[in-house]
C-alpha cells in the first residue's frame, strides 16, 4: 500500500463569484513525481498555492503531509518546500546568502548549512558562483539553485510552479535529472509544467481544464485510454485552450454553464484575486 | 530567535549592499541638521518699515532714529504718499507703515493726545504680533524719554512704578536653535525609520520574494521583528550622529542625561516603525506606502509640537496626540536635553510611548498574512 502524502477531497476555492478551483479530488504518493497539467489560468497554481498553506481553501478537505490546509497551514510549511513560478530567491544576495537565509529559516544547524551549501555548490558546477550576486547569475542557473534552495533542508514535498519556464533545453534536461535524484532520496515531487515531454517524465500527471481535473493516471494509462501517441495529443485534446475563438465565451468559465460563471472582469485575464491564477 | 537573527543578518546585507540607501542613511541626517537647524527659525529680524513723517520736526526725527537703532526694523522707505506706503505694503517691499501724523510735535508740547498710526501686514499673523509688540515697547521708551525731558529726574522718580527683571530659564540667550534642534532631531530619525522600513517590506510584496518567505515555518512576529530592528539600529545611529552635529556646529546645551534620550527614541521608533510596517501590510505598491506615509508623516510632525506647542492647539487636537508618538517625543527631547529632566519627571509619557509601541507592533503582527 502506497503512503498518501497529499489528498485533497471536493477542494473548493472562489475568488469572489469566480471558481478558480471546481471541485478538486486527488491523491499523491510519498516518493512519486506528479505532474500538475493544464492550460494558463486552468487553475493550477490556485490549487498549488493552497497545498503549500500559502491560500486558504473555499471549501473541501486539504491533507498535506498530514495537516489540514485550512486549519494548520504553518505545520505544512515546516514539511515542504516551494519553488514560485517568479523567481522570488533575493537578488540582491549571494548564492551562500540566499541558501544560508534559508537554512537558517528552517531550523539547520549553521554548521550543517555551511557544510551542505559547499557540497551543493560542488554538485551543481556553482563554486565560483557562490559570492556572486543572484541578479547577476543566468536564467537557467537561477532556476537550478531556486530547486535547491526548495529542497535544501529535506523536506516531505516539494512543490515546483513551472520550473523550467523559459530554460534552456540542455539545462531543462539537467533540471529533470535534479528532479529524479530528489524523488529518489524519498521527496515528493509536485510539479506543474507546460512541457509535454516533462510530463512523460511523470509517474502520474493530472490534467486540469477550467478549473476542474479531467484526467488523472500514468501517462502510459492516458495515452492508452485517448488513443494517443503522446501526452501532448491528450493534452491537446482534453484540455480546453485558454483563448477561445469567441471572445466573449470567456475562458474562465467553468463547465457546461459557461455563461453563468464567467469570470466578472468578462476580460481576457483572471481580472481578479491576487493575479496568481496563472 | 536564530531564525530572527537570520533574518537581521539578511536585512543589514540588503540595506548596506543598495550604495544609495547605505550612503544616504547617513547623508540625509547630516544634511537635515546643518540646514533645518539654522533655517527653521521663528526670530523676527529686519521687519521692513516704511515711514511717512508728515511732522518733519526733531521730536519725529528722534523716534524715527530710535526705531532705527533697533536690530528688529529697518527703515526701508521713506515718503509723504499714503498711496505709494500702502502700493510698498501690497507688493510686500515692506511690512509695516508708520504714520506720523503733522501737529505729532506741537501736542507732545501741549499735552493733547498724541497718535501714530501703524499699519501692519499681519498674513503671518504671530510676525505682526511681534512686530506690534515691538513697535510698542520702543513707544514707551519714547514716551519715558519725553517725561524725563519735560519733568526732570526727581518728579519721574517719584511717580510709583513696577519694574520688571526676568530671567529666562531653560534657554537663557532664547536662541532658537536650542529649540528646533531637538524637535529636527526627532524628525530625521522618524524619516529615516517609517518610510525605510515600510518601503521594504512592500518591496518584498512587489518583487515577489516574499511569497518564498510566506511559504517558510517563520513566525509572523520574528519576520515583522526582524524588519522593525535594523532600522531601530539605523535610526539610534543616526540620532548619536544628529546630536554629534547639535554638540559640534550649534553647540547645543546636553542637561540631562543621554542614556534617557536614546530609551526614550528607542521606544519611539518601535511605535513608529510597527506603525510603519502596519501600513504596508495594506499596501501592495511602494506608490501606496509613499501616499500613506507621507500623510501620517505629515500629521505627526506638524500636530506632534514641533512648530506650534500642543498646549495652545484646539482640545480635540490634544486629545488626538495621545496617540502621536511625535507629541511625546518632541516634549520628551527638549525636557531632556534643555531643563535637564530624569526618568520621574518624564515617566508619564515614557509609559504612555511604550502602549502606543506595544499596540502599534501588536497591529502589524496581526494585520500581516502569511495565508490569504
Amino acid at each position: 500500500m502506497k503512503n498518501t502524502v497529499i489528498s485533497v477531497k471536493n477542494l473548493v476555492k472562489k475568488f469572489g463569484s469566480f471558481t478558480a478551483n471546481d471541485n478538486l479530488n486527488f491523491e499523491v504518493y510519498e516518493g512519486e513525481i506528479f505532474g500538475f497539467l493544464g492550460a494558463n489560468g486552468a487553475g493550477k497554481t490556485t490549487a498549488l498555492r493552497i497545498l503549500s498553506g500559502l491560500s486558504s481553501p473555499t471549501s473541501g478537505e486539504v491533507i498535506v503531509a498530514g495537516f489540514n490546509a485550512k486549519k494548520e497551514p504553518e505545520k505544512i510549511k515546516k514539511n515542504i518546500g516551494y519553488m514560485c513560478q517568479k523567481f522570488s530567491l533575493y537578488n540582491d544576495l549571494t548564492t551562500r546568502e540566499n541558501i544560508m537565509l534559508y537554512g537558517g529559516i528552517y531550523g539547520m544547524r549553521k554548521a550543517s548549512i555551511k557544510e551542505r551549501t559547499e557540497d551543493l555548490l560542488e554538485k551543481l558546477n556553482f563554486r565560483e558562483y557562490g559570492d556572486r550576486m543572484i541578479a547577476d547569475l543566468p536564467l537557467g542557473m537561477k532556476q537550478k539553485l531556486a530547486f535547491s534552495v526548495a529542497v535544501f533542508h529535506e523536506p516531505k514535498i516539494v512543490f515546483l510552479d513551472e520550473p523550467t519556464g523559459g530554460v534552456d533545453p540542455i539545462t531543462r534536461r539537467q533540471f529533470w535529472e535534479m528532479i529524479y535524484e530528489t524523488a529518489d532520496r524519498g521527496i515528493t515531487i509536485f510539479v506543474t509544467t507546460h512541457y509535454m515531454d516533462e510530463a512523460e517524465y511523470c509517474d502520474r500527471i493530472s490534467i486540469m481544464s477550467e478549473g476542474r481535473i479531467v484526467a488523472l493516471n500514468t501517462p502510459e494509462e492516458l495515452k492508452k485510454q485517448y488513443d494517443a501517441g503522446s501526452v501532448e495529443e491528450v493534452f491537446v485534446r482534453i484540455a480546453r485552450p485558454p483563448f477561445p475563438p469567441s471572445r466573449s465565451a470567456g475562458f474562465h468559465a467553468g463547465g457546461q454553464n459557461r455563461a453563468e460563471t464567467k469570470p466578472p472582469s468578462g476580460g481576457w485575464g483572471p481580472g481578479i484575486g491576487e493575479g496568481v491564477l496563472e | 530567535m536564530r531564525t530572527i537573527l537570520y533574518l537581521i543578518r539578511k536585512e543589514f546585507l540588503q540595506i548596506f549592499r543598495d550604495k544609495f540607501i547605505g550612503r544616504a542613511i547617513f547623508a540625509v541626517p547630516i544634511v537635515q541638521m546643518l540646514l533645518l537647524v539654522p533655517a527653521v527659525t521663528f526670530e523676527i529680524k529686519n521687519v521692513k518699515l516704511c515711514v511717512i513723517d508728515r511732522d518733519i520736526s526733531v521730536e519725529s526725527r528722534a523716534l524715527i532714529n530710535q526705531l532705527e537703532g533697533s536690530t528688529f526694523f529697518k527703515i526701508k522707505y521713506s515718503t509723504f504718499s499714503e498711496k505709494e506706503a500702502e502700493n510698498l505694503l501690497h507688493r510686500n517691499k515692506c511690512d509695516l507703515i508708520l504714520q506720523i501724523p503733522s501737529g505729532f510735535s506741537k501736542n507732545i508740547g501741549t499735552g493733547n493726545p498724541v497718535k501714530v498710526l501703524a499699519s501692519i501686514n499681519a498674513i503671518n499673523a504671530t510676525n505682526a504680533q511681534l512686530s506690534w509688540a515691538y513697535l510698542n515697547g520702543i513707544l514707551r521708551d519714547y514716551n519715558m524719554n519725553i517725561l524725563l525731558e519735560n519733568a526732570g529726574d526727581l518728579a519721574v522718580s517719584s511717580i510709583p512704578q513696577i519694574s520688571f527683571s526676568n530671567r529666562y530659564w531653560y534657554n537663557e540667550m532664547l536662541n532658537y536653535k536650542f529649540y528646533m534642534l531637538p524637535g529636527i532631531l526627532g524628525i530625521l530619525v522618524t524619516a529615516i525609520g517609517f518610510l525605510l522600513a515600510g518601503l521594504n517590506l512592500v518591496k518584498e510584496k512587489e518583487v515577489g520574494t516574499i511569497e518564498q518567505i510566506n511559504v517558510t515555518p517563520v513566525r509572523k512576529y520574528q519576520f515583522i521583528i526582524a524588519k522593525m530592528v535594523p532600522f531601530l539600529i539605523i535610526g539610534l545611529a543616526d540620532l548619536a550622529l544628529g546630536l554629534l552635529i547639535g554638540k559640534l556646529f550649534f553647540n547645543i546645551p546636553f542637561e540631562g542625561s543621554i542614556g534617557l534620550l536614546f530609551l526614550a527614541s528607542a521606544i519611539f521608533l518601535v511605535a513608529v516603525l510597527g506603525l510603519a510596517i502596519f501600513l504596508s501590510t495594506f499596501s501592495s505598491t511602494q506608490q501606496q506606502f509613499m501616499f500613506v506615509a507621507f500623510f501620517f508623516l505629515i500629521i505627526f510632525i506638524l500636530m506632534g509640537g514641533i512648530f506650534t506647542p500642543v498646549d495652545s492647539m484646539p482640545m480635540w487636537a490634544q486629545k488626538f496626540d495621545l496617540v502621536n508618538p511625535m507629541a511625546y517625543l518632541m516634549r520628551i527631547n527638549r525636557m531632556v536635553m534643555l531643563k535637564g529632566s530624569t526618568f520621574q519627571d518624564i515617566s508619564r509619557d515614557i509609559y504612555s510611548l511604550i502602549i502606543i509601541a506595544v499596540g502599534f507592533t501588536a497591529f502589524a503582527v496581526r494585520m500581516y498574512r502569511k495565508t490569504a
